[in-house]
């Protein structure tokens, strides 16, 4: 069944049942396949997309990496071969081997650089998922109300939006953590994630804005519902898909920016290991160890190039109709 | 046109004075500026008192929002606390040297970014356009301090290596740079390394923007009719085509600025530039107020500057945008 095909008979659906045609779709299709006896599997909006999805090899090989990194990140107290603060004193500064045991190399304590950059993905991505998290949660709700109730909160926001714009992002960022006060991964994590929930804010706003003039909205309406049911139950389960995608890629943002901060001496503070801060204090040695750079950066670089593979693989999956011809 | 580049202006000013306030309340309700000083053991409480009132810090903060905009437009932005030097002294200095990388990169990418994405768009799908998809998705994913310090290790190293030094990768200039065109050499031998960091960067941006941009005017029925005209396709392609994907770039470069600065923070910082994001970092670490929202409302002001240019030349390049 063709895309066009299968939203013409959703809506149809839709337009019978007067309900969410995303969960409709589904539950009509197993009704029918019931009655007729016809052995069709049941096919929903998300086994669809899993499909597209995996049919982006790219994508699934980035997921797979990046479930490797994750998992090892979470696991490092128990899988890093020394712990992030141990010092090997017959083995300063080692470049990296393979037989000696420093696989990243040593610095010039004798610390392991491959646990610390383990514990560094740890804390990294431990902010990373809070600022998410906050983000998408942040976003979501004020583009919805903008996008419901229009006029005057939709003003707000998207003026405030222009405003934001005015300001280097980078600059914002450090002149809270500089005054906020930094150290705590969750203030880390609150500071991000404020600056973040713009744009999502504004995609869901459009969606909302071309969803509440559709005919479901109105039979839902007219049902009865009420306005939180109509936004919570009929309208936000269709815009998961761009949701998903900018929470992916948000992911990636805030690991670069989490980066910056903790590089400037204004992220999570030591002795706790962050993959900027890593970066920052192999610099003053780089000339002669440059393993203690290269590691942690190749490392960012590695997992923010996976996310947003993955991030481009869920946009073809979940949003057919933003593709850009690429 | 005059009264849309009135009313844009209109429009700029009060974003400015919008922003103004968004600053001065955000990093005064931070905190109380003179944490820092009050664990200074030198400074007496008398001393602290007197600079409280004289920056009328025992104020609410609107009331000391109006005496701080007093203070910025007739005496250029004041002094900072306890430092009796002004403000404005230490910004004239640094904002040529961080405008000229920064423009000098901004040019660059433009140039080289958009370059880059004509030939990926004509040439879809060919190895070219696998390599700078490649090319532009590792520069999303660098963090641009990182990229500076492998460069740096890596000139660093050949220089020691090989002892030729073509490039330097710290301070703007040598101790004796000479004048006329030795001293431009001189500056510009500094200057490459953290205008190429900023540009890999702005290029990965503006070559998948003119990429796509340049993908969706191509199946446009007014390139069709070129075509059909009997038109060479060199013809089609650059007077019909990229003409008009270049419009949404211009915004796209406008709106980037902010990001070039904050790219501008961190290259200064590692490459020992005495510009404005070099300033900026010293400030923070002093935890010094005043020179902190000078140096957003400067850059504030330049971004907005920015996109009014920008806004004006979308009038000029798209003419069916309706200036009333």
């Amino acid at each position: 069944m063709t895309e066009q095909s299968l939203e013409r008979d959703r809506t149809a659906f839709a337009g019978a049942a007067g309900a969410n045609p995303a969960e409709v779709g589904a539950s009509t299709d197993a009704a029918l396949v019931h009655e007729t006896g016809l052995e069709v599997e049941v096919r929903s909006q998300w086994t669809y997309a899993r499909r597209r999805f995996m049919r982006h090899r790219l994508a699934v090989v980035s997921l797979v990496i990046l479930i490797i990194i994750f998992t090892a990140g979470f696991t490092a107290p128990w899988i890093a071969p020394y712990s992030f603060e141990g010092y090997d004193i017959n083995n300063l500064e080692v470049g990296p081997t393979l037989s000696g045991g420093h696989v990243f190399g040593t610095d010039l304590l004798g610390r392991d650089y491959f646990s610390r950059v383990l514990f560094g993905i740890r804390t990294s991505i431990h902010v990373a998922f809070i600022v998410t998290i906050l983000a998408v949660a942040i976003g979501t709700a004020i583009g919805m109300v903008a996008g419901y109730y229009s006029r005057w909160a939709d003003n707000l926001l998207m003026r405030f939006t222009d405003l934001i714009l005015t300001l280097p992002a980078l600059a914002v960022l450090l002149t809270a953590a500089a005054f906020l006060g930094h150290g705590s991964q969750y203030r880390v994590a609150v500071i991000v994630s404020l600056l973040l929930w713009t744009l999502l804010a504004r995609i869901v706003r459009g969606q909302f804005l071309s969803l509440r003039e559709k005919e479901y909205i109105d039979a839902a309406k007219a049902a009865g519902s009420g306005d939180l049911r109509i936004m919570f139950r009929h309208m936000l389960p269709n815009c998961m898909g761009p949701i998903v995608v900018f929470a992916t890629l948000t992911l990636g943002g805030a690991i670069l920016l989490e980066s910056y901060l903790s590089y400037l001496g204004f992220g999570v503070q030591p002795p706790t290991p962050a993959l900027g801060k890593l970066i920052a204090d192999g610099q003053d040695v780089s000339s002669h160890d440059w393993w203690l750079v290269t590691f942690p950066g190749l490392t960012i670089v590695l997992i923010v190039l996976c996310i947003n593979f993955v991030g481009d693989g869920l946009r073809d999956a979940l949003d057919p109709t933003q593709r850009v011809r690429a | 046109m005059l009264t849309y580049i009135l009313r844009r202006l209109l429009y700029s000013l009060v974003v400015l004075i919008a922003a103004s306030f968004l600053v001065f309340t955000m990093v005064s309700a931070a905190g109380d500026p003179m944490s820092e000083l009050r664990l200074n053991p030198l400074i007496s409480e008398e001393t602290l008192q007197r600079q409280a009132e004289e920056k009328h810090l025992n104020d609410p903060i609107p009331v000391r929002y109006v005496y701080w905009v007093k203070e910025a437009v007739t005496d250029k932005f004041g002094t900072p606390l306890f430092v009796n030097e002004p403000i404005w002294d230490d910004l004239k200095r640094v904002i040529p040297h961080t405008l000229a990388l920064v423009l000098a990169a901004e040019l660059i990418s433009l140039l080289i970014g958009v370059s880059i994405g004509i030939y990926s768009a004509i040439k879809q799908y060919s190895v070219f356009d696998y390599a700078a998809t490649t090319f532009s998705f590792l520069g999303f994913a660098m963090p641009v301090f990182w990229l500076a310090l492998m460069l740096q290790i890596a000139v660093t190293n050949l220089f020691l290596a090989w002892h030729v030094r073509i490039f330097y990768t710290s301070g703007l200039s040598s101790p004796d740079p000479g004048t006329g065109l030795h001293w431009l050499l001189d500056r510009a031998q500094h200057l490459a390394i953290p205008v190429l960091v900023l540009c890999v960067l702005n290029m990965a941006v503006y070559s998948r923007f003119m990429r796509a941009s340049l993908l969706e005017v191509v199946n446009t029925d007014y390139v069709r009719t070129a075509r059909a005209k009997g038109l060479t396709e060199q013809r089609v392609t650059m007077r019909h085509a990229v003409r008009n994907a270049l419009i949404p770039v211009v915004t796209l470069a406008a709106l980037n600025f902010g990001a070039l600065i904050g790219g501008a923070i961190i290259t200064e910082q590692i490459f020992q530039l005495d510009g404005m994001g070099n300033y900026f970092i010293q400030n923070l670490f002093s935890q010094d107020v005043y020179p902190i929202m000078a140096w957003l409302m400067i850059t504030a002001i330049a971004i907005i500057i920015f996109n009014l240019i920008a806004d004006i030349l979308y009038g000029v390049l798209d003419p069916r945008v309706r200036y009333d």
